[in-house]
C-alpha cells in the first residue's frame, strides 16, 4: 500500500514537472501564437546551468537560482533575435526554424560543456526523505519538488488572473493590435512572456536533473510529452496543462510501474516481458488518441485560462 | 408554387448573442430573393448555416422537400446548393481556371482518379471555361487567381458557384467592394442568371437589390421584421426606421 | 502539363544524370565510399519526395513521417530475424504495414488542423518508438543486425553495392514519376485545393477529409519502402531510425529543397548530406551551422533550392527578352 501511495506521489512530482514545461508551451502559444520546438533546450539549459553553478559555488540553492537567471537572459536573448522574425508567420516556419534552434542548441551544449553528461548532485539537507503520512517516508527532495510546483503553479494562476501585468498578458492574447495601440509594449510584454516559458522550462531542467542525469537531448525526450498535454489540455489554456499534466504524470508512473506485472498475471512471462514496457510506454499517447477522438481541440478551449 | 428552400424557425447563439433569432423563410423556385439588413443582422451567419458551415442551435433547413439541417457543407453542394463566400475565399496560388475547374470537378464523379492528368480533362475544362466566359475572365484563365484585383475576385466567386451547375446559389454580398462600373456589370450578369437559378442574395447595396429582388426580407439583430415585395418593404415604417433610415442618413 | 525547357528542369535533368552516372565515376576513382554515400542520399530522397506529398502538396505538417522508416526497415529486419528472407516476402509486408499504420494514425489525426497535427503526428511517431524500443526479442534499444539482404530471384544480388544502387535509383525515379502523374490527376488538385482552401474545397462538394487520408496512406507506404531499402543498406535497423528528430531531418531535406515542386526534395536531400559531409570534414561541431542555416532558409530562401531556381530562372526568360 505505501508503494501505491509512493507512486502516487511519484506520478504527482512527475506531473507538476510536467506542467511547469507544458505551461512555458502553451503560455507562448496562446499569446504570441508561436509553436516552440526549442522549448526542451531551455529545459536542457537550465540544467547545464544549475550543474555548473551549483558546482562553481558549492550551493545547490544559489546554483539554482543562478541558473534560472540565466535561463531566464538565454530566453529573452532568443526571443529578440529569433521569435521576433518568427511572428505571424506559418506554423510550419515556426516548426523549422525552432527545430534548427534545437541543433544549435544541442550542438552548443557539447561545444561548452562536452558530449558526455553532468551530473548534479543533491544536498545533505536534501538527500534525506521526510514523513509525510504517518508511517510513510518520501524523499525529501521529491516532495520538495511537489511543494515548489505547486508554488509556482499557484503564482502563476495569480500573475495571469489577478495582477496588473497578468491583464496586460491576457489582453495581448485577445487583441494584440488593440493592446498595442492602448499603449502596451507589446514588444517587451512577449519578451518576458517567452522568458517567463523559459524560466519555466529552466526550473524544471533544474529541479529535474538531480533525479535524471544532465545530458544533451534530454530536451527532446521530453518536450514530446509536454506536447501531448498541451494537445489534451487545450493549447493557450494553463487550467488545462495543469490538469493534464498531473493526469498524465500520474497514468505514466503508475502504469509503468503495475502494468508490467498486470500483463505477468495476464500473459505469459515472455509475452508480459515485451508487452509490459511497450504498453506502459503507449499508454499517454494512447490516452491522447481518445482525447483527440472525443474532442479534437483539448479539454480545455483556449478562451479559458 | 412550392418553395425550393424551407428555412423553419432557425436559431443560433454565440454565448450571449442572438445571431439567429427564429428565422422562417420560404424561397420559391426561380426566386431571386434578397435578404437585406443592418450590420451585425445575422446575415452571414444565416447563409453560413444554410450552407452548413454552422450547425444551428435549432430548426430545420429543407431543401427541394429534403431536409438538409444536418448534411455537412460538400453534400449540400452536392445537391446542388452552391454558395459564394463575402470574403473573397479562393485558390489564391493556383490558376484562375483551376479555380473554376475544381469546382466542377466537384460534380463530376469521385475524384479518386489517380494517374491522368486533371488539367487535360475536357469534361472538366470546357464548362469551366464556360463560367469564365459567362463572367468575362475567360482572358485571365491561366493567370494565377492572386493576381487579379478584387473586383476580379468577385467573378470569379461568381463563377465558381455557376461551375458546379448548381439549382440555388446563396450569394453573400457579391457587389462587396466593387466600384460603380463593376457593381453595374454584376447586376447585369445576376439579372441574367436569375432566368435560371433561385438565388438567395445577401446585399447591402440597395440600388441592385430593389433592381433584382422578387422578394426582399430584411434581418435586425437575427429576426425578421418584414418580408415582401421590394415596393412593400420600401414603404414598411419600421423598415425604413431600422434600416433605411441608415442608408438615407449618408452610410454607403 | 508543359515540360518547359526551363532553368529548374534542366538542372534536374542534369542532376538525375549525375546520380545515374555515379556508380561508373566511383568504379574508375575507386571510391566506394562515394558509392555508399549516395546510396543513402537517393534512399532518404525517396522517403522525403514521399513527405513532400503530404507536406508540400497536401499541406499536412506531419512531424512523424520517420516512422515510417522504422516500420519498412523493421519488416525487413524482423522477419530478416525469423530466418525469412525473401524479399518478395519482406517488401510486400514493409509496405503493407506502413500503409495500415498510415491508416490508423492519419485516421485519427487528420481530424485536426494546423499545430495540434503537428504535435499528434510527432507523438503517434514517438508511441512506435518506444514500443519497438521495447521489443527485447528484436533488440530494443540496441537495434537489430540484418544478416542476409533481401533475397530476390538472380542475378539480382543486393549485397553487391552497385546493383543495390541502382535498385534504389530505379526506384526513386519511378516514384518521381508516379508522383508527378499524382498531383496532376483529379486526385492530385484535390489535395492542392484542400491545401489552398480546405473550407472552400467542403463548400463546393469535396469531402476532403477522405481524399487527404488517403494521401496519407500513399506518402506512408512510399516511405516504408525507403524504410525497407535503408534497412537492407545498413544492415541494420534501430528504433533512432524512428526518434521524431529524424523526421525533422526529413522536413529539412523537403523545405531545402523546395516544396512547390516533385522533385525539389531530391535537390534537398542531396543538398543536405553533401553538405553535412562537407561541414563535418571541416568541424565536427557541424551542425551549430546547420540549425542556423536551416533558420535562415525559413526567413529568406522559403522556396528552398527550387525555389532560387525558378527565380533565376525567371531572371534569365526577363534578361532574354530585354536582350531581344
Amino acid at each position: 500500500m505505501t508503494l501505491f501511495i509512493e507512486q502516487c506521489l511519484n506520478g504527482v512530482q512527475f506531473g507538476l514537472l510536467l506542467f511547469l514545461l507544458a505551461a512555458g508551451l502553451t503560455l507562448v502559444f496562446g499569446i504570441m501564437d508561436l509553436v516552440n520546438l526549442a522549448h526542451g533546450s531551455l529545459y536542457m539549459v537550465g540544467a547545464y546551468f544549475a550543474a555548473t553553478f551549483a558546482a562553481w559555488t558549492g550551493s545547490f540553492v544559489l546554483g539554482a537560482v543562478l541558473a534560472l537567471a540565466a535561463t531566464l537572459l538565454v530566453g529573452m536573448a532568443v526571443e529578440v533575435v529569433v521569435m521576433r522574425r518568427l511572428y505571424g508567420r506559418d506554423h510550419l516556419d515556426h516548426v523549422l526554424g525552432t527545430f534548427g534552434l534545437i541543433l544549435f542548441f544541442d550542438e552548443l551544449v557539447r561545444l561548452v560543456w562536452g558530449p558526455e553528461g553532468l551530473s548534479l548532485p543533491l544536498p545533505w539537507w536534501l538527500n534525506t526523505s521526510v514523513t509525510v503520512l504517518p508511517g510513510f517516508d518520501y524523499s525529501a527532495y521529491k516532495f520538495s519538488i511537489i511543494v515548489v510546483s505547486l508554488a509556482v503553479a499557484v503564482s502563476l494562476y495569480l500573475l495571469v488572473m489577478r495582477t496588473r501585468i497578468g491583464m496586460l498578458i491576457r489582453a495581448g492574447a485577445s487583441n494584440r493590435e488593440m493592446a498595442g495601440a492602448l499603449g502596451v509594449n507589446i514588444k517587451l510584454l512577449f519578451t518576458l512572456v517567452f522568458g517567463l516559458g523559459a524560466a519555466l522550462a529552466g526550473l524544471a531542467g533544474l529541479m529535474q536533473a538531480p533525479i535524471l542525469t544532465v545530458q544533451i537531448g534530454m530536451g527532446e525526450n521530453i518536450i514530446i510529452l509536454a506536447f501531448v498535454i498541451t494537445v489534451i489540455g487545450g493549447i493557450g489554456s494553463i487550467r488545462g496543462a495543469f490538469i493534464a499534466a498531473l493526469f498524465v504524470g500520474v497514468v505514466d508512473t503508475l502504469g509503468r510501474s503495475y502494468l508490467p506485472d498486470l500483463m505477468r498475471v495476464m500473459l505469459s512471462p515472455n509475452a508480459a516481458a515485451t508487452a509490459g514496457p511497450a504498453l506502459s510506454s503507449m499508454l499517454i499517447y494512447l490516452l491522447m488518441a481518445v482525447v483527440l477522438v472525443v474532442k479534437p481541440e483539448g479539454l480545455f478551449s483556449a478562451s479559458s485560462k | 408554387m412550392s418553395a425550393l428552400l424551407q428555412i423553419e424557425n432557425l436559431a443560433k447563439r454565440f454565448g450571449g448573442i442572438v445571431a439567429t433569432d427564429d428565422v422562417t423563410l420560404a424561397i420559391a423556385s426561380g426566386e431571386l430573393h434578397a435578404v437585406i439588413g443592418p450590420n451585425g443582422a445575422g446575415k452571414t451567419t444565416l447563409i453560413a448555416q444554410l450552407a452548413g458551415q454552422l450547425a444551428p442551435d435549432s430548426g430545420r433547413i429543407r431543401f427541394s422537400g429534403e431536409d438538409i439541417s444536418g448534411l455537412p457543407m460538400y453534400r449540400r453542394s452536392q445537391l446542388g446548393l452552391a454558395r459564394s463566400f463575402q470574403v473573397t475565399s479562393l485558390f489564391l496560388d493556383l490558376s484562375v481556371l483551376d479555380n473554376v475547374a475544381l469546382a466542377v470537378q466537384a460534380q463530376a464523379g469521385h475524384s479518386f482518379r489517380f494517374w491522368r492528368n486533371a488539367r487535360g480533362e475536357s469534361e472538366l475544362r470546357e464548362p469551366a471555361q464556360g463560367a469564365l466566359e459567362r463572367v468575362g475572365l475567360a482572358e485571365r484563365a491561366y493567370e494565377r487567381a492572386a493576381g487579379l484585383s478584387h473586383g476580379e475576385h468577385r467573378l470569379l466567386e461568381l463563377a465558381m458557384a455557376l461551375a458546379g451547375k448548381p439549382r440555388m446559389l446563396l450569394l453573400d454580398e457579391p457587389m462587396a467592394g466593387l466600384g460603380p462600373e463593376e457593381s453595374a456589370r454584376m447586376v447585369t450578369m445576376l439579372r441574367a442568371l436569375k432566368a435560371e437559378l433561385t438565388i438567395l442574395l445577401v446585399e447591402h447595396d440597395m440600388e441592385a437589390v430593389f433592381a433584382l429582388a422578387d422578394r426582399v426580407t430584411v434581418l435586425v439583430y437575427g429576426r425578421v421584421i418584414a418580408s415582401g415585395a421590394p415596393s412593400a418593404i420600401r414603404a414598411n415604417a419600421q423598415v425604413r426606421e431600422a434600416y433605411l433610415g441608415e442608408q438615407e442618413a449618408g452610410h454607403g | 502539363m508543359n515540360a518547359r525547357l526551363d532553368l529548374r528542369n534542366i538542372v534536374l535533368a542534369a542532376l538525375l544524370t549525375a546520380l545515374a552516372l555515379l556508380p561508373v565515376y566511383a568504379a574508375l576513382t575507386h571510391n566506394l565510399f562515394l558509392l555508399t554515400l549516395f546510396t543513402r542520399i537517393v534512399i532518404l530522397a525517396l522517403a522525403a519526395v514521399s513527405l513532400n506529398l503530404i507536406l508540400g502538396f497536401g499541406g499536412m505538417m506531419s512531424f512523424g513521417h520517420a516512422v515510417y522508416l522504422g516500420i519498412g526497415g523493421y519488416a525487413v529486419g524482423i522477419l530478416a530475424f525469423e530466418h525469412i528472407n525473401s524479399g518478395f516476402v519482406q517488401w510486400p509486408v514493409a509496405l503493407a504495414a506502413s500503409a495500415l499504420f498510415a491508416l490508423v494514425i492519419g485516421a485519427l489525426s487528420l481530424r485536426t488542423r494546423g499545430v495540434y497535427f503537428i504535435m499528434i503526428t510527432l507523438a503517434f511517431a514517438q508511441m512506435a518508438y518506444y514500443v519497438v524500443a521495447g521489443l527485447a526479442r528484436y533488440g530494443g534499444d540496441d537495434g537489430l543486425t540484418i544478416q542476409k539482404r533481401s533475397q530476390f530471384f538472380a542475378p539480382l544480388n543486393l549485397t553487391d553495392k552497385t546493383q543495390f544502387y541502382y535498385v534504389c535509383l530505379v526506384l526513386l525515379f519511378a516514384s518521381l514519376y508516379l508522383v508527378w502523374r499524382l498531383v496532376n490527376s483529379r486526385f492530385g488538385l484535390v489535395i492542392q485545393g484542400a491545401r489552398s482552401n480546405d473550407t472552400r474545397m467542403r463548400a463546393i462538394g469535396f469531402p476532403t477529409y477522405r481524399y487527404r487520408l488517403v494521401c496519407f496512406v500513399i506518402a506512408g507506404t512510399l516511405c516504408g519502402l525507403a524504410g525497407a531499402l535503408l534497412a537492407n543498406h545498413t544492415d541494420f535497423v534501430s528504433p533512432a531510425m524512428m526518434y521524431w528528430t529524424r523526421s525533422g531531418d526529413l522536413i529539412i531535406m523537403v523545405v531545402l529543397g523546395g516544396m512547390g515542386s516533385v522533385a525539389g526534395p531530391v535537390f534537398g536531400a542531396v543538398a543536405l548530406l553533401v553538405l553535412e559531409e562537407a561541414l563535418s570534414g571541416i568541424t565536427e561541431y557541424w551542425q551549430i551551422i546547420l540549425g542556423p542555416l536551416l533558420l535562415l532558409v525559413v526567413l529568406f530562401a522559403r522556396g528552398g533550392i527550387d525555389g532560387l531556381l525558378a527565380s533565376l530562372s525567371l531572371r534569365l526568360k526577363i534578361m532574354a527578352k530585354v536582350r531581344a
